[in-house]
């Protein structure tokens, strides 16, 4: 399929439908980006405001997962939709399900702060590595939907590839929170939380790593999940 | 709270992982009919265009294409109803069973015995249900009442029409509704077992209900007999064909696995076509 190419359908309604889907996806994408930068910031602030108001977005980003299958059901009750319109479809009905579950990870970083923000004893040096990673996730995140938007495999290739240093990052964010546990068990429950946030930006990574996975089968008709980096790269090619 | 129970038997994970049933491999087909190098004009203007195809063995194979592709002219070719053309004029070669079609040797009525054809509108004769199905064995010269009724019986359950008429096999078959009708004139066609059978657009004048019937019926015959269909409806090429093959200005754009056309054809112009997008 050529890239961004989703007009030019003889029913210039079809043409609006599918435009649509696709608008309301990177509204929901955009909702789930600003949901995780905030949540980000309110573990590193400690800032309980900030923290009720990504749960509070949540509700939002549900509503939207719901509007959007709906939408898509649609579609294929009515237009049964084929070639590329059909893994449009189905690619977005993917896609809001893993953005759906960022944000309720996104959400879990915020009751982790509420949590943490009561303990006094804040010890900064554990989220100095925490916000690295959050960072990183949130490009990932961020490139996965411009991916998205753009049609672009390209993007989308090497937005997966980044998966695998998310996954180191949280690897040597585990070490560290061990080390601390050891050397002091009293902060094991305060540890234990920052640990429940790490993993939770460790699974952001990976269902952002999703989301490219069908970017390449939208634009490529290839089922690249559950398969090694090496050959989704093959699949890609042109 | 009861206990979670263990499942008696393993569960065979192969068997339902492997994809979607009637899975076909086309390097392992039986090749029914073979097209080489088709050419075909109707007076100057040439309506087929190098045609190369193979048409795999007890398979349902669908030509998808916009009015005027030559996907019914194809179609017509394989059992020499373009031959009633004055104009028309072939090249090329279609193989039945590694025979060529077109030999001296080849006896027109014979061919079309074992190629039989059934059309968009139903045509039944202006006679008994009965009679329209036997009419083609009688042709052949059986007359035995017993082995009449049987071949009939056989052919009208094939069909998927025999609980409906089985009680009024004497009344005339233009008393039957449209899709009756169709699926009676596909009773006539395979009551004299021809090999293969050609369906041009065989449900295009029929309510949903009796296409699905058809199209059901396509689904059973496939067991005995090669099917070439030519549909105008995409759905319908999507729902009962193994193999589809999108024709455009006389030449065959693309022809593979049902499967892959419709989800990732490999040319734009059959992506423009099913998506319906203009070129």
């Amino acid at each position: 399929m050529e890239k961004g190419d989703i007009g030019h359908h003889i029913s210039q309604q079809f043409n609006a439908e599918l435009e649509d889907i696709r608008n309301r996806v990177l509204g929901m994408g955009g909702l789930v980006e600003q949901q995780l930068a905030e949540a980000i910031l309110s573990l590193i602030e400690a800032d309980r405001d900030i923290a009720e108001r990504v749960i509070t977005t949540d509700y939002q980003v549900n509503a939207l997962e719901v509007s959007i299958d709906e939408e898509c059901t649609k579609i294929l009750a009515r237009r049964q939709p084929a070639a590329s319109d059909l893994r449009l479809v189905i690619a977005v009905i993917k896609t809001i399900t893993d953005l759906e579950r960022i944000g309720d990870e996104a959400e879990r970083i915020s009751r982790m702060t509420l949590y943490l923000s009561d303990d006094a004893k804040l010890n900064k040096a554990l989220y100095v590595e925490i916000e690295h990673m959050g960072n990183h996730v949130r490009k990932m995140l961020h490139d996965a939907l411009d991916a998205f938007a753009r049609m672009d495999v390209e993007v989308a290739l090497n937005t997966a590839r980044e998966d695998e240093k998310v996954d180191r990052e949280y690897e040597s964010i585990m070490r560290q929170l061990m080390t601390y546990m050891m050397e002091d068990p009293r902060s094991i429950p305060h540890v234990l939380n920052v640990m429940w946030s790490a993993r939770a930006l460790e699974r952001i990574g990976d269902r952002s790593c999703n989301i490219c996975e069908y970017v390449i089968y939208l634009v490529k008709g290839k089922d690249v999940r559950h398969v090694s980096m090496e050959q989704m790269e093959k699949d890609a090619q042109p | 709270m009861s206990k979670p129970t263990t499942p008696t038997h393993a569960i065979d994970v192969s068997a339902l992982t492997h994809r979607a049933s009637g899975q076909i491999d086309f390097e392992q087909e039986d090749i029914c009919l073979e097209v080489q190098d088709l050419n075909l004009y109707y007076g100057q203007k040439q309506a087929l265009k190098d045609i190369n195809l193979h048409i795999p063995a007890k398979r349902v194979t669908a030509y998808i294409g916009p009015s005027g592709c030559g996907k019914s002219t194809l179609l017509r070719c394989f059992n020499r109803m373009n031959d009633l053309i004055d104009v028309v004029r072939i090249e090329g070669r279609i193989l039945l069973d590694e025979q060529n079609i077109h030999d001296s040797s080849i006896n027109v009525a014979d061919l079309r015995r074992r190629v039989g054809m059934v059309f968009q509108k139903p045509n039944p004769f202006p006679k008994s249900i009965y009679e329209n199905v036997a009419y083609g064995l009688r042709l052949q010269g059986v007359n035995d009442r017993r082995t009449l009724d049987e071949a009939i019986e056989k052919a009208l359950r094939r069909a998927a029409l025999w609980d409906e008429v089985k009680d009024r096999l004497t009344e005339n078959a233009l008393g039957l509704s449209g899709g009756q009708q169709q699926r009676l004139v596909i009773a006539r066609a395979i009551a004299i077992e021809p090999e293969v059978l050609l369906l041009d657009e065989p449900a295009s004048a029929l309510d949903p209900i009796s296409t699905l019937k058809i199209e059901e019926l396509i689904y059973e015959l496939k067991n005995n007999y090669t099917i070439v269909i030519v549909t105008h409806n995409m759905q319908q090429a999507a729902r009962v064909s193994d193999y589809t093959a999108f024709m455009y200005l006389g030449e065959v754009i693309e022809f593979g696995d049902t499967n892959t056309l419709f989800t990732n054809p490999q040319e734009k112009r059959t992506e423009d076509y099913i998506t319906g997008r203009y070129g």
